[in-house]
């Protein structure tokens, strides 16, 4: 029945060399690997005075104690919709490029093409360029094999203990961590972390490479949603480049002298003449060593490009492509813009607006209200105060909204509570209605409790409800 | 069935479902090196940990591991963990210790008190404590009223020798007479119109007024001459809002006719053996009730 006798249950893996390559998106893809590498491994570093009580690092995720800091910003875990918002800007922002741009997160920007980048580099220090690597990899193995490949992989290992080193940094004080990390006293999840990513980054970005996106990326199968015919991405001019040929008499043959310089140089491997592929990262290295040979051959640089699907067709009828500004202002990508807008200025307003002491309330339901000896009725609630500044703060609690009932705080006769600086107290407080008042007969009265920073005057509240014996 | 085709150099696998074709895109190698291992991955633990079901267990494992086991582990873990705790929490004064609030002691015997709370005594007096509504002798322990006291001490005493049993010597005892053998109808009727109007509730002045002296007669050498209670007899005070059975005409008559007799056990492991609360239980359950909101 089966017909698959003759058929590999595997497909092989083809080996990529990717040449050494010059060019305007080459440069523009050192500078963005340096600055987004430095990001990645100084911000740690980067000193922040926050006085006594706090850590002195500007970016800073202090799991223990449940704050994230970034420069002058304090996240508490109750604000955690500033990360939420942050992630749906990202996600918009990703969106946007997306659907003007391509695949540019792919090519430029994405850790995966990154760290590739980088280890395709050391290895072209350490082995040589293409056609060396080809050499060695195609050789028996003897001292020389053993002895490149043994110093590939420990600086190879070095840059992934560096970029785990990095990433444990950001959960601890850096200088801290660092000398603890070296006498050997650091915790052993920091340990365990280093050694895990340090493993991920060698494998990913040395072993596995184009694999990770061919393979095992869903971005590269989700982004097509948002592309489409203004979509700005890589392409080959191929009613100018074909028939393709070789040799100095160009009679008969289009541009393309078929030197796979494209092919050679290219990080995943393809052929882009072949159209639009899932595997194409949208790097432009292919442009770069594409145009190189142009000029050499004395022929009009761009037969390899960014255009747009649109401008393709216009183009191969004779006609002049749009402006690029024209493909990416177009009503998908304002959409995205404006939306991507929107959230970030309510998150500014949000981070301006909010204020440094804050309050919620959590009234008691089991059970809903107690009888005293005297008749009066009293409800519980439980109150978290949250004093965001660095000091010791005197906060009052008061009640307003509804005659006749008074509060008490839990093991205190007086109406303030010392929260002490950047720390949430859980506070008990009573609510009492006199015996015959209102509050004490009805179902539910509604009234709000205040709290006031009795040294800065700031004040919060949250409404409430006070339950009477109707409620029963 | 039909014939392998090709398009655009894919190979198909043959299969075609009306006039559907599958292309036979072969995975990576690595991804299918990943599949076999996860398939010896799995032998192995299944060998290594328990897996198989039998009829009445399942295979132990080679390592004999058992989740259980983890759990009593950690149980052991914690217990010593906070002996030093529990330790000092048992021959704590408890007076000074709720006046001491900050201490790590008084953090203990709340959040240890919740628990043996929930565990041993929500079943009569409510996981809220605030006893059974409504009211059928299980007190609410949340409000300012207290048959027995309501400083931490008192309460302590009361939840190791419990109330009225047989169990402790030193238990809460007093028995309020079944006044319905003793007094003559009228007189029963005349002294809870007397009780009624102590707490200023609906009564007939008139009965009351000859209540009065049924009162002082046979009711105050316990309840005191105002019926304010005694907290050492276990008098309750008839002059507050709190009735522990009731305040109505006919729930007051019925308990003058017939007395009540609410019982509570020793909690004390002294006097329930391998049942009972260690002594750092009893003050950590005092504690919590302590400060429920009634504590004296």
């Amino acid at each position: 029945m089966s017909s698959t006798e003759d058929q590999s249950l595997y497909a092989k893996r083809e080996p990529v060399f990717p040449r050494r390559v010059k060019g305007k998106f080459r440069t523009l893809k050192w500078w963005i690997m340096a600055v987004t590498l430095g990001i990645y491994y100084l911000t740690p570093w980067i000193r922040w005075d926050r006085g006594p009580a706090l850590p002195d690092q500007a970016v800073l995720v202090d799991m223990a104690n449940r704050r994230f800091f970034f420069f002058w910003i304090e996240i508490w875990p109750h604000e955690f919709y500033f990360i939420a918002g942050l992630l749906i800007m990202a996600g918009l922002g990703l969106f946007l490029f997306t659907s003007a741009l391509g695949r540019v997160w792919c090519g430029y920007t994405c850790p995966q093409t990154v760290w590739t980048d980088l280890f395709i580099l050391t290895e072209r220090w350490i082995e040589g360029d293409r056609n060396a690597r080809v050499r060695l990899w195609k050789k028996k193995w003897d001292t020389e094999k053993v002895r490149k490949r043994a110093v590939k992989y420990v600086v190879w290992l070095l840059i992934g203990l560096a970029t785990g080193g990095a990433w444990i940094f950001y959960f601890a004080d850096a200088p801290t961590l660092l000398q603890n990390l070296v006498t050997g006293q650091a915790h052993p999840v920091a340990y365990t972390t280093m050694a895990i990513l340090t493993f991920t980054t060698v494998f990913m970005g040395g072993v596995a490479r184009e694999q990770v996106c061919i393979y095992a990326c869903p971005w590269p199968r989700i982004q097509a949603a948002m592309m489409d015919e203004d979509t700005i991405t890589i392409g080959y001019r191929e009613w100018r480049g074909e028939p393709r040929g070789k040799g100095k008499t160009r009679e008969g043959l289009g541009d393309c002298i078929d030197c796979n310089a494209c092919v050679n140089v290219c990080p995943t491997g393809i052929d882009i003449r072949d159209g639009q592929q899932l595997a194409c990262i949208t790097c432009g290295l292919c442009i770069d060593a594409c145009d190189e040979v142009m000029e050499k051959i004395g022929k009009p640089r761009g037969l390899i490009d960014y255009f747009t699907l649109r401008d393709e067709e216009v183009e191969r009828a004779g006609g002049q492509a749009k402006d690029i500004w024209r493909h990416i202002f177009r009503p998908r990508t304002v959409l995205y813009s404006s939306l991507w807008a929107a959230v970030g200025v309510g998150l500014v307003v949000a981070l301006f607006v909010r204020s440094e002491i804050d309050l919620t309330v959590r009234a008691e339901r089991n059970p809903l209200f107690d009888q005293m000896a005297d008749g009066s009725v009293r409800n519980t609630y439980e109150l978290r105060l949250r004093n965001m500044t660095g000091d010791d703060r005197p906060f009052r609690i008061t009640v307003t909204g509804a005659p006749m009932l008074y509060l008490q705080i839990e093991g205190t006769p007086y109406e303030t509570v010392q929260v002490e600086a950047d720390e949430m107290l859980i506070q008990r407080v009573y609510v009492t209605a006199p015996a015959g008042s209102e509050a004490a007969q009805e179902t539910r009265t509604d009234f709000r409790i205040w709290v006031e920073d009795l040294e800065s005057n700031e004040r919060t509240h949250e409404d409430t409800h006070f339950n009477g014996l109707e409620s029963r | 069935m039909s014939e392998k085709k090709e398009y655009d150099g894919v190979e198909t696998t043959g299969h075609e479902w009306d006039g559907i074709e599958e292309l036979n895109n072969p995975l990576p190698r690595w991804w299918v090196w990943i599949f076999y291992a996860t398939i010896v991955w799995g032998i192995g633990y299944s060998i290594a940990y328990p897996a198989w079901p039998g009829i009445k267990s399942s295979t132990a494992g080679l390592l004999g591991y058992s989740t259980r086991a983890d759990v009593a582990e950690d149980i052991a873990a914690v217990n010593d963990q906070n002996a030093a705790l529990r330790t000092e929490l048992a021959g704590a004064d408890l007076a000074a210790l709720v006046d001491n609030r900050d201490s790590e002691v008084y953090s203990y015997a709340v959040n240890g008190g919740r628990a043996v709370f929930a565990a041993n005594c929500s079943q009569c007096h409510g996981s809220g404590a605030n006893g059974v509504a409504p009211a059928n002798g299980y007190p609410n322990l949340r409000d300012d009223a207290w048959l027995w006291g309501g400083t931490v001490d008192e309460i302590a005493h009361t939840v190791a020798h419990g109330i009225r049993n047989e169990q402790s010597l030193d238990a809460r005892w007093s028995e309020m007479p079944a006044f319905g053998d003793i007094l003559p109808p009228e007189e029963v009727d005349q002294v809870v119109q007397y009780v009624l109007s102590l707490s200023g509730n609906e009564s007939d002045a008139a009965l009351a007024e000859a209540g009065a002296e049924v009162f002082d007669l046979n009711c105050s050498s316990c309840h005191g001459p105002e019926g304010m209670g005694d907290t050492f007899q276990g008098a309750p005070n008839l002059a507050d809002a709190i009735w522990l059975y009731g305040g109505d005409e006919e729930t007051v008559t019925e308990t003058v006719m017939n007395s009540r007799f609410g019982v509570m056990p020793a909690w004390s492991e002294d006097y329930r053996v391998g049942a009972g609360l260690s002594q750092d239980e009893v003050n950590a359950v005092a504690v919590y009730v302590h400060q429920l909101g009634g504590g004296q």
